[in-house]
């Protein structure tokens, strides 16, 4: 396949492909060795000539972008493209990666009609990048070993090298990735020997695939004890030094006979060691640099490099020419990740957790356990003494819930299922607590920034970056998205008016990145407009429920009733003996409470004030679950589960976020005065599942479909168990695909609203009510007085 | 240390059911053994033990004794070997009666008594790179003796780099073998260290200012240091470092390791010698500095340093290196000679450092003046002292000394002292990539096993430990089959080396487990281990082994430079 994909765009050079690779033979076009000088400018400069830097090849030149050169290190496909088991798998994890592997198989079809087809893509192979130029956070050039490149993009598509090539820079690049070896066998041909036509097997549990070789086998696996290799960075000839390793391979071995036991008298012909790419979360990464513009990556592919190779370059020529892929890749956004994943010894031994979860069974809600407890709330030890079960985003540790004492959980072995897990009493507790009494939970890995100007600047600049009107009174806190220009949300937020010309703005924890590289994109940042991360400065506590105000009042002798403290307020105050403590009259869940931001020197303090203070309000520490729950069920959706790029404000019924009028631009308005005008094609509504028995059936997780009267509607995008409602609640976006094309059709609250749905999880329908807005009687939660009873009495 | 002519060699070769201990019906002749048991138990305090007996006894299963006893009885001590014959019966009336008792240990248990004494240190790694030549160390000790003569000691130098590690092997007791264990490491460093080092330090006492550390020791609990004689044993090495500070006429910090390591031998062996003469008001310390003297101890002591390797080796324990071939396979390297009858060179030397006239008497037997099996030691100043001294010094000392036979006793032919010396043989060796470990062992080990199975053993060991010693199918025609069965049999030994964390312990296992076959055999290795203590001497002696792991990519990188 790869060769096809070579062989399309015009070579300078000629490298010699591997003699027993069938298609290397049929594809290679043979042309006349001899260096040629390495251009002085180009627009693009591709650094990789395996697999994912000549499909951004191929693809560029397909929208039309002619200028680009090719540079590879050593030879052509000579790295992992060449060595790989060579097998392209469609049945992928993620809904993403399901569409790239879908249209690279498509694409590799017709490669071979293509073949000869002028491109102006030019290759040179033997030339390795020395580092790529960068003035004033651009793209400048590339330094090669034979000299200088002047261009205006660069992509970095260096495989297990891309790690090096980006912190070789001046400014360096993060792109956490790290190789590990990985052994497949070859067999010679079975007596009768193998037809091509033979299936690919995969046997997840025994961890090998296996497929059709030259009429003998080839078969290789993900192995529990992953050997990582090239921590230290090694050049590319080493790739082809490193040994076989039978013993490694023995488990493997032994799996493909007990699978397979007629195998035993084929004779083997060698075991080919070829390193592999992996990323700390099993996914790949692509996109710009948010520090350098016109520097792209395409790298990380965890052993799917030729599943992936025509969708993935597919995306990025597209994020190259129009600014932005035509699908929602933020589960593969090189700015998920910060420099903060970029530890040598982190990406060692995370790949070495990765690597092996290849063939193992993704079951919801898993955390990985290596490279844990790098960023942490000072309460972390606190809490974790409490029996807090942590879960990890961006480096950052969350408790999940808190396990009681009396409380034995389940091995983390048994614990993964897809059906009601061990944590759910736990949870129950935790929801029922914030609905009648108080919990706190630490919220500290939000994304917090300050937005501080000497004039009027920042509240320009923020009027044209989020679709809400920000020129709010002094202390108003605005919930707003900050959307793209189609509309669609780049990030959704928090803003608080700390004063006429200072905002504090409050983000998801995986947007430090992207959201802080959107900022600098847009806003012209000089001594007169200050953007600070201050997400490390502050300690977050959320304290939700009805008594969080009987708490904070008894803390802070202030009056704090509604009328002194309304909602959607900030207010500095003090706690305890700890003064100015950001008070925001708000809990990301619907509930009544406050969010404590707290200067990190006090937290300890104002924990432990409020743990003492709250005791006769029976308050409790929680976790993110119960969190989720009380979201879910009020239908708050969040960004990066049910919001992305692709989404805007109206289809998900976020009219009232969106000031048209609010007197200025601001980006992604004409494109939402359109949609507005057109109506919209999905729309985001909360089902309700009827016949769901919670102990029994399989639980909806996200990624369900959604039937409408019988036909697919879209999928869910989270769910959660609603303590209150005592149901599934699960959010997901409802299409009006035509029942004749397929073509998308407008969607209307009335056709939502007409509609009879299902949820299918695993195969089995289950009755669901949809719904546009919360369920109203979760508001009004008052508890009957004859249902009172003695415990209530008790502290928790 | 060795005082018993060889009755391990006596039931060992004999491998049928008449093997005495090994047989469940214990026969008669068997008995016989124990009162010589115990009188060699006894011999090791007082330098006796019963060689004619034995020679009758070994006689009869067809053993030449090859003697390789410390101290054969003089004739003068014939008379206070056999007023200990009443042991036997109280020992055969208290342990031994009529209905032989079985002795098997569980394999835990088995494992309980290998593993008691052993350590383990890693060179800590610094950003996920361990930037010394040394991996790290396993060490272990099995006692014979009770309590054990062997002493082990490891640390790294503070102040200058390297890496000490030596064993020692005590005879007549475990007084000096301790002293040396705890106090030469500390010569060494201060010869190692530069001009300007030792004057800050001297300063620092000088000043009452706290004392820049020298060594880190890495030390199994059961290695202790004498609290008492600390001050003593300091007063000693500052004298010493005060002498290097008026020595130096500041012109080279050049140091010579080879000449240092002599240095600090043959100066902690004058010290212990002074120290004796000298005495101490303290009466404790006046009877230990006398112990220490007029006891014994070997050592061989390894200095490493980046790709420096230096040996110094002082009597009969060995430094062994393991080399591995481009094959995989093993080969043993020896890095140190032992200074016994064995050694021509050695003979040689006793010879001409004495007149003519004593050429046959200076070694008999294969031991010096008829005594002695190492030719070099630290401390039996009988050896060394002028008999004038010795019974001054013994006069002088306290009763105890007095009473005790061995002390008082004046070698045979001792006309020209000293017959002893503790200065060692420095061996040199350039690390290379492939010299993958080195194992310092007292002669307990050596006369187990032969120096080839114990660096295959090891070897093998450690490259399986790391999943290395690799397969390659080459041009060979093999089938999947066959290559599971050779993986599953490789993957089934490796477990059982799993059974040890430590190198040291394997081998000790494999030393006093070995059947004919080359092989652990369990009921063999519970039977030697359930020996009782005034047995377990007759059929082994102390074994203590150190095996350091180098590493061969910072030793690879290092040649690289050059």
């Amino acid at each position: 396949m790869f060769y096809r994909l070579l062989s399309v765009v015009q070579r300078q050079r000629t490298s010699r492909g591997w003699q027993n690779w069938p298609s290397a033979r049929s594809g290679a076009s043979a042309a006349e060795a001899h260096s040629v000088a390495l251009p002085a400018q180009a627009q693009v400069v591709i650094c990789g000539g395996g697999i994912m830097g000549t499909s951004v090849a191929y693809h560029l030149s397909k929208m039309g972008w002619k200028d680009i050169v090719l540079l590879e290190q050593g030879r052509l496909a000579a790295g992992s493209t060449r060595f790989c088991a060579g097998i392209i798998s469609t049945a992928r994890h993620l809904g993403i990666e399901q569409k790239m592997a879908d249209y690279s198989n498509k694409l590799y079809q017709q490669l071979e009609q293509e073949t000869g087809i002028q491109t102006g893509v030019q290759i040179y192979d033997r030339t390795s990048v020395v580092h790529v130029m960068i003035k004033k956070g651009e793209v400048t050039g590339v330094e090669t070993d034979k000299g200088q490149i002047e261009c205006q993009y660069f992509v970095n598509c260096a495989g297990q090298w891309a790690y090096e090539l980006g912190l070789s820079n001046e400014e360096p690049i993060s792109i956490p990735l790290h190789a590990c070896e990985h052994f497949y066998l070859l067999t010679r041909p079975l007596e009768t020997p193998l037809q091509s036509n033979t299936p690919n097997i995969v046997d997840a549990d025994g961890r090998i695939y296996i497929r059709n070789w030259q009429g003998g086998i080839l078969s290789g696996g993900f192995e529990k004890t992953p050997k990582p290799i090239f921590t230290e960075g090694k050049n590319q000839l080493e790739i082809h030094n490193l040994q076989e390793d039978w013993d490694h391979f023995e488990p493997l071995l032994s799996s493909l006979l007990r699978r397979m036991p007629d195998l035993e008298t084929l004779e083997i012909m060698k075991l080919v060691n070829c390193p592999e790419t992996f990323t700390p979360d099993m996914r790949c990464i692509m996109g710009e640099s948010p520090v350098v513009k016109g520097y792209f990556v395409l790298a990380g592919m965890n052993s799917a490099g030729l599943s992936f190779g025509g969708g993935a370059g597919r995306y990025l020529a597209e994020w190259m020419v129009h600014g932005y892929p035509s699908e929602n890749v933020w589960e593969l956004d090189l700015k998920r990740f910060g420099a903060l994943q970029s530890s040598r010894t982190f990406l060692r031994h995370r790949v070495m957790e990765v690597m092996p979860l290849l063939y193992e069974l993704k079951v919801p809600r898993w955390d990985f356990q290596t490279g844990r407890q790098l960023r942490t709330s000072p309460l972390y030890d606190r809490l974790d003494a409490q029996g807090a079960r942590w879960m990890e985003k961006h480096g950052f540790e969350r408790p999940k819930y808190f396990v009681p004492p009396d409380k034995d959980l389940l091995a983390l072995e048994q614990s993964k299922t897809f059906y009601k897990p061990d944590w759910f009493d736990i949870v129950e507790s935790e929801v029922k607590c914030c609905k009648e009494a108080v919990c706190v939970i630490d919220m500290s890995s939000f994304t917090k920034f300050e937005i501080t100007s000497t004039g009027d600047q920042a509240l320009e600049s923020l009027q044209y970056l989020f679709s809400n009107d920000l020129d709010v009174p002094v202390g108003h806190i605005v919930h707003t998205g900050m959307l793209n220009e189609g509309g669609g949300y780049e990030n959704d937020c928090s803003i608080a008016r700390l004063n006429k010309r200072s905002f504090f703005m409050i983000s998801p924890t995986d947007q430090q990145v992207h959201s802080w590289a959107w900022l600098k994109k847009h806003m012209q940042l000089d001594s007169n407009l200050l953007l600070e991360d201050v997400t490390w400065k502050y300690t977050a506590l959320n304290l939700i429920g009805p008594r969080a105000v009987d708490v904070l009042s008894e803390l802070s002798y202030a009056p704090i009733t509604p009328d002194h403290f309304p909602s959607l307020f900030c207010k500095e105050m003090s706690v305890g003996y700890a003064n100015g403590i950001r008070v925001m009259s708000m809990t990301h869940t619907g509930e009544p409470g406050f969010m404590l931001y707290i200067p990190i020197e006090y937290a300890l303090h104002v924990y432990n004030e409020v743990m003492s203070v709250g005791q006769k309000y029976g308050i409790r520490n929680a976790g993110y679950y119960a969190l989720r729950s009380l979201r879910i069920e009020k239908f708050f959706a969040f960004w990066g589960q049910d919001l992305n790029t692709l989404t805007t404000p109206l289809e998900c019924g976020r009219e009232s976020r969106v000031k048209f009028e609010k007197g200025l631009d601001f980006i992604g308005r004409d494109a939402l005065l359109q949609q507005r005008q057109n109506g919209v094609y999905k729309r985001l509504a909360m089902f309700v599942l009827d016949d769901h028995d919670t102990d029994l059936d399989l639980w909806p997780w996200w990624g369900e479909p959604i039937y409408r009267n019988g036909l697919y509607a879209g999928k869910t995008t989270s769910s959660a168990y609603s303590y209150t409602l005592e149901r599934h609640v699960c959010l997901g976006f409802v299409h009006n695909f035509s029942e004749d094309t397929g073509e998308e059709q407008v969607v209307t609250a009335d056709f939502i609203n007409r509609g009879e749905y299902e949820i299918d999880i695993a195969g089995q329908r289950f009755q669901a009510k949809a719904r546009l807005y919360p369920v109203a009687s979760l508001y009004t939660h008052k508890r009957r007085k004859e249902d009172v009873e003695l415990s209530d009495l008790h502290g928790k | 240390m060795c005082v018993c002519p060889g009755p391990r060699r006596i039931g060992i070769p004999v491998r049928s059911s008449s093997l005495p201990l090994f047989s469940d019906a214990m026969p008669a002749p068997t008995q016989l053994f124990f009162p010589l048991i115990r009188n060699c138990e006894l011999s090791r305090l007082y330098g006796t033990a019963c060689y004619c007996h034995h020679r009758h006894l070994c006689c009869s299963s067809s053993y030449i004794p090859q003697s390789h006893l410390r101290y054969t009885p003089h004739p003068a001590y014939a008379t206070f070997c056999r007023s200990k014959e009443n042991w036997w019966q109280y020992t055969q009336g208290r342990r031994y009666a009529s209905t032989p008792q079985k002795f098997y240990l569980t394999p835990p248990q088995v494992n309980s008594i290998l593993k008691a004494n052993e350590y383990s240190f890693k060179v800590p790694e610094f950003d996920g790179k361990n930037v010394s030549s040394v991996l790290g160390f396993d060490s272990n000790q099995l006692p014979a003796n009770a309590p054990i003569e062997d002493r082990r000691s490891a640390a790294t130098c503070l102040q200058t780099r390297g890496m000490l590690l030596g064993v020692f092997d005590g005879h007549a007791g475990c007084a000096c073998s301790q002293a040396v264990s705890e106090r030469l490491f500390y010569y060494i460093a201060v010869s190692l260290l530069p001009h300007e080092t030792l004057l800050e330090i001297e300063n620092a006492v000088e000043s009452g200012r706290a004392l820049l550390p020298i060594l880190q020791w890495h030390k199994h609990p059961n290695d202790y240091f004498s609290k008492e004689a600390s001050k003593l044993y300091f007063n000693s090495l500052r004298t010493y470092w005060q002498e290097l500070i008026d020595l130096n006429t500041g012109e080279s910090d050049d140091i010579d390791v080879k000449e240092a390591l002599i240095n600090a031998f043959k100066r902690l062996d004058n010290d212990i010698s002074l120290e004796a003469q000298v005495g101490d008001p303290n009466s404790f310390l006046n009877y230990l500095v006398l112990r220490v003297a007029f006891s014994g101890a070997t050592a061989c002591v390894a200095h490493v340093d980046g790709v420096n390797l230096h040996v110094a080796n002082t009597g009969d324990s060995r430094a062994m290196l393991g080399v591995q071939e481009e094959d995989g396979s093993w080969s043993a390297v020896t890095l140190s000679n032992d200074h016994n009858a064995q050694n021509e060179s050695e003979l040689e030397r006793l010879k001409l450092e004495h007149p003519k006239n004593e050429a046959k008497s200076v070694v008999k037997q294969d031991r010096l003046l008829g005594l002695l099996m190492p030719f070099r030691a630290f401390g039996d100043v009988k050896f060394k002292w002028s008999i004038d001294l010795q019974k001054r010094v013994i006069e002088s000392g306290p009763d105890q000394l007095n009473d005790n036979e061995y002390t008082k006793f004046i070698p045979p032919n001792y006309y020209t002292p000293p017959y002893l010396t503790a200065e060692p043989e420095v061996i040199y060796h350039r690390l290379r990539p492939q010299d993958k470990f080195l194992i310092l062992a007292t002669d307990g080990l050596w006369e187990t096993m032969h120096r080839q199975d114990v660096v295959r053993i090891v070897g093998e060991y450690l490259t399986g430990m790391h999943h290395q010693q690799p397969i390659a199918v080459g041009g060979y025609k093999v089938t999947l089959g066959q290559m599971h069965g050779l993986l599953t049999e490789r993957r089934a030994k490796m477990s059982s080396v799993f059974e040890d964390q430590n190198a040291a312990t394997h081998l000790i296992r494999h030393a006093v487990g070995n059947n004919e076959f080359g092989t652990v055999d369990h009921e063999r290795l519970s039977k030697m281990l359930s020996l009782p203590e005034e047995l377990a001497r007759m059929y082994r002696d102390d074994i203590t082994i150190i095996v350091v792991q180098f590493n061969s990519h910072v030793v690879g990188a290092y040649q690289n430079q050059e």
